[in-house]
C-alpha cells in the first residue's frame, strides 16, 4: 500500500514533514532512550571513590598532554589481556570519569591497572626520560612536568566543581576543603586526616616526584596513574553473579 | 503494479514508468543471488536478536536464549587456562623453593613461567634481561642489595621494599646534604674516602679526612670496612657494582639526597605460585648463595 501510494507523500511537504520526524525520532529513541537507564549498566562495587584533587589534577595533565591517543585504560573481557593486564575494567571504574579514559589505540600498554604497579620513582624517571629505563620506548620524554606547579586555583574553583555539574558526587566539604587536601596529599608530614576522611583511608600521601619544596604537575600525574585500577575491592566482588554478566 | 508498466521497446525490460522529455529509466531487477541473501541476512538478524543479548529493556537487556555473555565467556576461557596449569603450579608451591631446581621438569616450568612473569612485572624496572639501570638494581651479576639467597628473593617479592606492606624490607639511609646533616666540605670529603673503598683516585688528603666522619656516620650500616650489611640494604662500598653510579659527583648526589629505591609489593598483584616461579627465575639469573 504505501509502496503504491508513495507519491501521496512525495507530493504534499507537510506529510512528508511528518513522515521524516517519525523516521528521526525512532532513531532517535533507539540510541537516546537507554541513556536514561545507564546507571543500571554500572556493576555494584565497593571501593570506587571520586579523585582526590590531586588525582583530578593529574588526570587533568593526562588529558592534556594527551595520554590517551597512545595508552587505552580499558582492559577488554579477552583472555590474554586478563593474563597480561589483570581482571577486565568494570564500568564502575570509570564512574566518575569525565570524560572517560577508555582510549582507542595502544601504541603504548594499557594503564588500567598500572597504579601500584611500579614505583614513584620509576614513574617520575620515566616522564623525565622514558628510554633510560625502558630502551626500547618510544614515548616522547615529560620532564617538564617536574618544573611546572598546579594550578590549583583551576582545580579547586572550576574542575572540581565543574565535575559535580556532571554528576560525580563531591560534597560542598570536598570542595572547600580541595586546597587542603590536594597540598596533604603530596606531603607525608602534612595532617592527612580530613583527606583519609574525605576519600576513605586507602588515599596514598606521599611525596610523589621526590621533591618535597613544591607540589609540580609531576607529583599530580604520578598520583593519579598509581590510583589507576586500585580502587575497586575485588575480594568482595562477584564477577559471576547474574546482574554483573553482560 | 508490474503488470502496468510500461517495457522498453529495445531491452525488452520493464521501465519505472517515469518519463522526463521522453527518456524513461529501465527497472532492471535486483540479480537474485543478491536478494536471496538480503532476505537471509534479514532472517539471521531476527534469529540473532531471540538467541543473544541484544534489546536494551527498562530493566536491564534481553538475555537470549543462548544464555551468551562475554564475561562468563572470558570466565569460562580464564578457568580452563588456570587449570590447565593448576598442577604443575600446585607442585610448584608445594616444593620448598630451594628444592625446585633439583627437579628438572619442574624447575624448567618454574623458568619459563617465571620468564613470562617476568617480562610483564618486572622488565620494566629491572630491564628486560634483568640488567637493571641507574637506581634500579642489576639482578643479573651476584651483587645483592639485600638477601639474595632463594628465598630471601621470595620474600623481597611477597613484601617489596620500603612499601607499605607490614613486613616490607625497610631501611632509610639519611639525607646528609639535604637535612643538613653534614656540611658540604664534610660531604666531599666522605666521598673522597668512599671512592678509597673501591680502589678509585681520591684525593689523599681528603679522604684521610672523610675516613672520620664515614666513621662517625655510615658503619653503622655500612660496616667499618664499607662491606654493606644485607640485613639492612645497605650496599657493599667497596666493590664496583654501584645502584646509583660510582662516579665522584654520583656518589657525592647519593650522600646528598640518601635515596632508596621502593620496589612494589607484588604479593597484591600476582599469586603466590608465580612468586614461586619468579623466584626461581631471578635467582637463576645471578642469584646470591
Amino acid at each position: 500500500m504505501l509502496f503504491k501510494n508513495h507519491g501521496i507523500i512525495e507530493r504534499n511537504s507537510m506529510i512528508l514533514l511528518i513522515g521524516i520526524l517519525l523516521v528521526v525520532s525512532i532513531g532517535g529513541i533507539v540510541q537516546i532512550a537507554p541513556l536514561f537507564r545507564i546507571e543500571q549498566t554500572i556493576e555494584k562495587v565497593e571501593g570506587v571513590r571520586p579523585y582526590t584533587p590531586l588525582e583530578l589534577a593529574g588526570r587533568g595533565v593526562y588529558i592534556r598532554e594527551g595520554c590517551y591517543t597512545c595508552h587505552s585504560q580499558m582492559i577488554r573481557p579477552l583472555r590474554d589481556e586478563i593474563e597480561r593486564y589483570g581482571h577486565y575494567s568494570l564500568a564502575a571504574e570509570s564512574m566518575y570519569d569525565h570524560p572517560f579514559q577508555w582510549g582507542s589505540k595502544r601504541t603504548g600498554p594499557d594503564l588500567a591497572r598500572v597504579g601500584a604497579k611500579y614505583s614513584d620513582a620509576w614513574h617520575v624517571q620515566h616522564l623525565i626520560n622514558p628510554r633510560s629505563v625502558v630502551p626500547e620506548s618510544i614515548m616522547p620524554p615529560y620532564a617538564f612536568l617536574e618544573g611546572r606547579e598546579i594550578g590549583i586555583k583551576d582545580v579547586v574553583d572550576k574542575h572540581i566543581v565543574a565535575q559535580t555539574r556532571v554528576g560525580v558526587p563531591y560534597t560542598q566539604a570536598d570542595i572547600d576543603n580541595a586546597k587542603t587536601d590536594l597540598m596533604a596529599q603530596a606531603d607525608p608530614n602534612a595532617d592527612s586526616e580530613g583527606l583519609q576522611a574525605r576519600y576513605g583511608g586507602k588515599v596514598t600521601v606521599r611525596d610523589f616526584d621526590g621533591d618535597p619544596s613544591k607540589v609540580t604537575e609531576m607529583d599530580a600525574l604520578v598520583a593519579y596513574l598509581q590510583v589507576l585500577g586500585t580502587m575497586v575491592d575485588f575480594k568482595t566482588y562477584e564477577p559471576k553473579k547474574a546482574e554483573n554478566l553482560r | 503494479m508490474s503488470d502496468k508498466k510500461p517495457k522498453d521497446d529495445i531491452s525488452g525490460v520493464e521501465t519505472t514508468g517515469h518519463s522526463w522529455d521522453g527518456i524513461t529509466e529501465l527497472n532492471n531487477p535486483l540479480p537474485r543471488w543478491w536478494v536471496l541473501t538480503f532476505y537471509a541476512c534479514i532472517a539471521w538478524a531476527v534469529v540473532y536478536w531471540v538467541a543473544m543479548p541484544a534489546w536494551p529493556t527498562i530493566s536491564g537487556h534481553t538475555k537470549g536464549l543462548l544464555g551468551m555473555s562475554d564475561r562468563r565467556q572470558v570466565d569460562l576461557e580464564v578457568a580452563e587456562l588456570v587449570s590447565s596449569r593448576a598442577p604443575q603450579f600446585a607442585q610448584l608451591h608445594a616444593t620448598p623453593i630451594e628444592m625446585v631446581s633439583k627437579n628438572k621438569e619442574l624447575f624448567q616450568f618454574a623458568q619459563e613461567s617465571g620468564r613470562v612473569a617476568f617480562a610483564q612485572n618486572c622488565s620494566t624496572c629491572h630491564g628486560a634481561g634483568g640488567q637493571g639501570a641507574k637506581g634500579f638494581p642489576s639482578l643479573v651479576d651476584d651483587v645483592w642489595l639485600w638477601d639474595g639467597s632463594i628465598q630471601g628473593i621470595r620474600s623481597t617479592l611477597q613484601t617489596g621494599i620500603r612499601t607499605d606492606h607490614p613486613e616490607a624490607r625497610f631501611s632509610q639511609m639519611p639525607a646528609f646534604g639535604r637535612d643538613k646533616l653534614l656540611e658540604p666540605q664534610q660531604i666531599a670529603d666522605v666521598a673522597q674516602y668512599v671512592l678509597t673503598l673501591s680502589r678509585q683516585p681520591a684525593d689523599a688528603r681528603a679522604a684521610a679526612r672523610g675516613a672520620e666522619i664515614f666513621a662517625a656516620n655510615c658503619v653503622a650500616c655500612h660496616g667499618a670496612e664499607g662491606k654493606g650489611d644485607q640485613t639492612q640494604g645497605a650496599p657493599n662500598l667497596t666493590d664496583r657494582e654501584w645502584l646509583y653510579g660510582g662516579t665522584l659527583q654520583d656518589i657525592t648526589t647519593q650522600i646528598n639526597l640518601g635515596r632508596g629505591g621502593v620496589m612494589p609489593t607484588m604479593s597484591q598483584r600476582l599469586d603466590p605460585a608465580t612468586l614461586d616461579a619468579l623466584a626461581v627465575y631471578v635467582h637463576s639469573l645471578g642469584g646470591g648463595t
